[in-house]
């Protein structure tokens, strides 16, 4: 899943761009992420300050 | 805000301004819905616009201009440095702008002449029937309304969604977003009156670094890097804050504004029934030096005169409405984006080395029309087989 890391995160919606399943949003000052994304990590590759991260989940 | 307009604008940036103002001096009803509680602010640039391009919209005025440019300075990857001037003598050739105070002034504009202006409003979804775009669902500082329209203007920027809601693919290419970072700085020592461009795979991969100057001793101080290039320990953060530990060891940060500017081509379609888009993001940011103030007034105002005409004749369906995505390909901007998309292209092919051999090329030019065509020309001319190596473009520049 994708971590937003919202100390770090300046939210200027560069991720946004670059989302192919439209599962990212800018609303305002806050980086909403949807069910439909597909923890590709695009959005953690080209985020200017490192903000996102892309965690896999240990399995139960 | 009223529950019905002949044309919505979705976002108050210069795009969204110029569409709304332009539109009720149609004699149309518009309103603006911006989903930020302030017009202006946050910044998303580098805030540097030509004189020409500027002056066709409005008159510069002190108040939000931070300051004005007699030059630029190129350097290459080795140090090298190249000098721009006008040959006007003491030309302007651009302004440094206040975007926070020149944003609000657009806006104020377009609401003086009647539009309507919602803050804290955001377009959380389109309003469609049968395919056609209908209006927007607001949610309006936590309420939700519904406000219909003829047509939608969507100029939310390069964070865009409304398109892709609409069904429009607006994926920006990977390698063709600019990741970037910029400090706003002060207590700098810089040339005043000239923007200056950093370039090479060590201090900029595949984007440029810039210093545009805010006033005697602040700049706005940033680099955008390709977001191929990008990835931890070498984010566009990590290579501005090694330029500024540099260079500007003893300035203070007053301002911290990262951001991503689309350098790809613009969208295949830029309209669909009742839908247009326009800016940032229609993608018509200027691939080669990712400037998007003027493209976006100016694809901001031509959507609403193009409204205007469809909505007059009751036909606003993607056939009619594609007047003005024909009417921006064959303008100047149009022509323009397209020829500095290949240029771009070629650009960050190149290693280092070649860099350096065309910027030493030519070490100080003076303009007469101050242009990315001109500096590409000059540099043509005094590198004839740089003809060959651009092929097909290289006779649309001579």
């Amino acid at each position: 899943m994708l971590k937003v890391h919202r100390d770090i995160c300046g939210y200027c919606g560069c991720c946004v761009s670059v989302c192919k399943e439209g599962a990212l949003e800018l609303i305002d000052a806050y980086l909403s992420v949807e069910e439909n994304c597909t923890s590709c990590g695009v959005c953690a590759k080209v985020c200017p300050l490192g903000a996102l991260e892309v965690v896999h989940e240990k399995q139960v | 805000m009223k529950s019905r307009y002949d044309v919505l604008v979705i976002g108050g940036g210069p795009a969204g301004a110029l569409a709304a103002q332009t539109a009720v001096e149609k004699g149309l009803s518009a309103c603006i819905v911006e989903k930020r509680p302030a017009i202006g602010s946050p910044v998303r640039c580098a805030e540097g616009i030509g004189k020409e391009a500027l002056t066709e919209f409005i008159d510069p005025d002190p108040t939000w201009i931070s300051a004005e440019m007699t030059g630029a300075t190129i350097v290459a990857p080795d140090g090298f440095v190249m000098q721009l001037s006008s040959k006007m003598a003491g030309g302007k050739v651009g302004y440094v702008l206040d975007r926070k105070i020149f944003d609000r002034e657009l806006v104020w504009r377009a609401a003086d002449a009647g539009a309507d202006v919602a803050v804290k409003s955001r377009a959380a979804a389109p309003i469609m029937e049968n395919g056609v775009v209908k209006g927007a669902k607001i949610d309006h500082a936590g309420k939700m309304t519904s406000v219909r329209a003829e047509v939608v203007i969507a100029a939310d920027g390069v964070e865009s969604k409304f398109a892709k809601w609409c069904g429009i693919d607006t994926t920006v290419p990977v390698r063709e977003i600019m990741s970037g970072v910029q400090y706003v700085m002060t207590g700098i020592d810089i040339d005043p009156e000239s923007t200056v461009f950093y370039l090479g795979n060590e201090v900029a991969p595949e984007g440029y670094l810039w210093v545009f100057p805010k006033g005697p001793k602040s700049a706005n101080v940033g680099i955008g890097i390709s977001g191929k290039k990008s990835g931890e320990g070498h984010r566009a953060k990590d290579y501005l804050d090694k330029y500024v530990k540099k260079t500007f060891p003893k300035g203070k940060t007053i301002e911290y504004i990262p951001g991503g500017v689309s350098v790809c081509r613009p969208l295949e379609c830029t309209v669909a029934d009742g839908l247009m888009l326009t800016g940032d993001a229609a993608r018509v940011v200027d691939p080669l030096t990712g400037g998007g103030i003027y493209n976006a007034m100016f694809t901001g105002k031509l959507a609403a005169q193009t409204a205007a005409d469809c909505i007059g004749k009751g036909d606003v369906s993607k056939k009619a409405l594609m007047a003005y995505d024909k009417a921006w390909r064959a303008s100047k901007m149009g022509k323009t984006i397209d020829r500095n998309y290949h240029i771009k292209e070629y650009l960050i092919k190149q290693p280092d080395e070649k860099l350096n051999e065309i910027i030493h090329s030519v070490s100080k030019i003076d303009m007469t029309e101050f242009t990315t065509l001109n500096l590409v020309k000059e540099i043509i001319r005094v590198n004839p087989k740089l003809v060959l190596e651009l092929g097909a473009l290289a006779a649309s520049l001579r």
